[in-house]
């Protein structure tokens, strides 16, 4: 059973934008990028799992130059709005480093 | 393509933002190095829009000044251009204009005599409505169509400032440009653009600088980057000298607070890095070529910050054993106690709308996700509650009400009421209003200028004003 957090070097999340969330995932190198960064777990249908948001706007930038995947979406609740709990999304990845993808 | 651009334009860019700690020796490298400007922002909206929405700065007025007295100290003995974007963390008049009275105070402090721009890009609300009427104002994706409803909602609008009010204020000889809401690759790609360095590498070199040291494979030593644009591209090396850049960590900054990696839409065009190569240069420094500016049809995106509801709120530590072993179930518990005992203490007609929410930190603060069945209980958890409701009163009589129970509410009933640990006196905390930016939307225009005011201060005159009066 492997995680993503076995597979990558870093994962990191931030707002992009007042609007958007941006996840980075860096694999720790070119053969798990090419194994995985098409896996069930990356998909948008995962991130709306996880997240709630509509999988049709997620969007995904794979770079193979970096060995990682730039996976990017709509803010479910407004930056700094009544249920604030993540200004500046830097804590939203860490729901993904369990998320088992093998 | 015109005449090929000979040379190389240096740009210091002292730090990620101004008042985050400029350092004297990394511009005195810069300086010595050749660099002919210095440019940085001095915000973002990435710490919410309160900075918009009230016109204040985020960073302190004293470490603003300080990194500024250095910067002006420096220009006054070489003769480069200071250029500050997002001047006060949100680029709203407000916000320059206190920028602006720091610069005419160390001005004085310093006896010397700027030439100084300063650059105002806030909206007013009815050019916005006229500009949307007009059907020049286009929504970006998540948003929909403006309405007039939302353009009323915001206290502040600035629209973001492009290259081309930086290259006029520089034409006219600015020795400081003080700029509104700019995008922050615009503030470093001007003047490099101004010297007639191409747009691809120049604008590359803006998003690569954009975060100072960040770009670096170690962002905590020093504080900023030089930049160098020529003909066929850029380069980047750090000002602190045992710190580096390479092409792995150059090419990751692109990623950064990014939506797209490899497109930068900005006004007047789009940066497209897909075909840039990061090379080596000597295990400092990194050379980036293959930078591409695609001309697109002038646009400047609006950012509109509102004010809305006010919190209140209330911390309390608990170690109580009674609440740590089931503190999902203690949590909804206590949110439904909250809420029957504000709507029996407060009349309906008084308490309007509201909300109430609690917090466990330390158990799933961050989320308000329910942890797995059998995740082990931590040693202690943070409960903030916060009250939300249309006035500060109102919210404060919420946190009023709500304290007893906040304080004493027993995770098993029929035992000796617990307290559980409050930090301060009082407990109710009022916290002010919610602040959201409401805008998402881009305002087509045919000229640079058309949304854009150029002032110049004349500080000489400022100062003879001030004594006599």
């Amino acid at each position: 059973m492997i995680k993503l957090r076995d597979v990558c070097r870093h994962v990191r999340s931030k707002q992009a934008g007042p609007f958007w969330i941006t996840f980075d995932i860096f694999f720790d190198g070119r053969e798990n990028f090419e194994r995985y960064v098409n896996c069930a777990a990356l998909s948008p249908a995962q991130f709306a799992k996880l997240y709630g948001v509509d999988p049709e706007r997620v969007k995904r930038f794979p770079v193979a130059d970096l060995d990682m995947i730039k996976i990017s979406y709509p803010r479910a609740t407004p930056q700094g709005g009544m249920v604030e709990r993540d200004m500046h999304a830097g804590q939203q990845y860490v729901r993904l480093l369990d998320v088992i993808i093998d | 393509m015109g005449q090929l651009f000979e040379g190389c334009v240096k740009v210091i860019v002292p730090c990620g933002s101004l008042g985050a700690g400029v350092r004297e020796e990394e511009i005195a490298y810069g300086l010595a190095a050749g660099a002919q400007a210095i440019a940085t922002d001095a915000g973002s909206t990435d710490s919410g829009a309160a900075y918009l929405a009230l016109g204040k700065s985020k960073n302190n007025r004293g470490a603003v000044k300080r990194d500024l007295t250095i910067l002006m100290k420096a220009q006054a003995q070489s003769g480069v251009p200071i250029i500050v974007g997002t001047s006060g963390q949100a680029g709203g008049d407000l916000n320059l204009d206190w920028t602006r009275d720091i610069v005419i105070e160390i001005a004085g402090e310093l006896g010397v005599a700027p030439k100084v721009a300063l650059i105002y890009c806030e909206q007013d609300k009815a050019t916005v409505k006229k500009l949307n009427a007009q059907g020049r104002i286009k929504p970006l994706a998540p948003h929909g169509e403006l309405e007039d409803a939302t353009v009323d909602a915001c206290e502040h609008i600035v629209a973001a400032l492009g290259v081309e009010p930086f290259l006029a204020a520089l034409e006219a000889g600015a020795d400081i440009i003080l700029a509104g809401r700019s995008t922050d690759t615009a503030v470093l790609a001007c003047y490099p653009i101004w010297k007639g360095a191409p747009w691809g590498p120049s604008w590359h070199a803006g998003k690569t600088g954009e975060c100072g040291v960040q770009c670096a494979v170690n962002p905590t030593l020093g504080s900023g980057i030089l930049l160098s644009v020529d003909a066929k591209g850029f380069e980047v090396e750090p000002l602190s000298q045992d710190n580096q850049c390479t092409p792995h960590s150059v090419s990751a900054h692109m990623l950064y607070e990014n939506s797209d990696p490899f497109r930068l839409v900005e006004p007047g065009g789009i940066l497209d890095v897909s075909e840039a190569r990061y090379i080596d240069l000597n295990g400092r420094a990194v050379r980036v070529e293959g930078s591409r500016w695609e001309e697109m049809p002038y646009t400047m995106k609006l950012e509109g910050a509102a004010a809305g509801l006010y919190q209140t709120i209330m911390l309390v530590g608990i170690q109580d054993p009674d609440v740590l072993k089931d503190i999902d179930g203690f949590h909804d518990r206590l949110l439904q106690a909250l809420y029957a005992r504000t709507r029996q203490s407060i009349p309906t007609e008084e308490l309007g709308e509201f909300h109430i929410s609690l917090r466990m930190y330390g158990w799933n603060g961050v989320t308000g996700i329910k942890p797995p069945t059998g995740t082990l209980p931590p040693p202690e958890i943070g409960m903030l509650f916060v009250a939300t409701a249309a006035s500060q009163e109102v919210a404060n009589t919420i946190a009023q009400a709500c304290n007893p129970y906040f304080f004493h509410y027993p995770s098993v009933m029929g035992k000796e009421l617990p307290s559980y640990g409050f930090a301060f006196t009082p407990a109710d905390i009022p916290r002010g209003q919610v602040f959201e930016f409401k805008l998402n939307h881009v305002v087509q225009l045919d000229d640079p200028l058309e949304l854009v005011r150029i002032r110049w201060l004349d500080v000489p005159e400022l100062f003879a004003a001030k004594e006599l009066g």
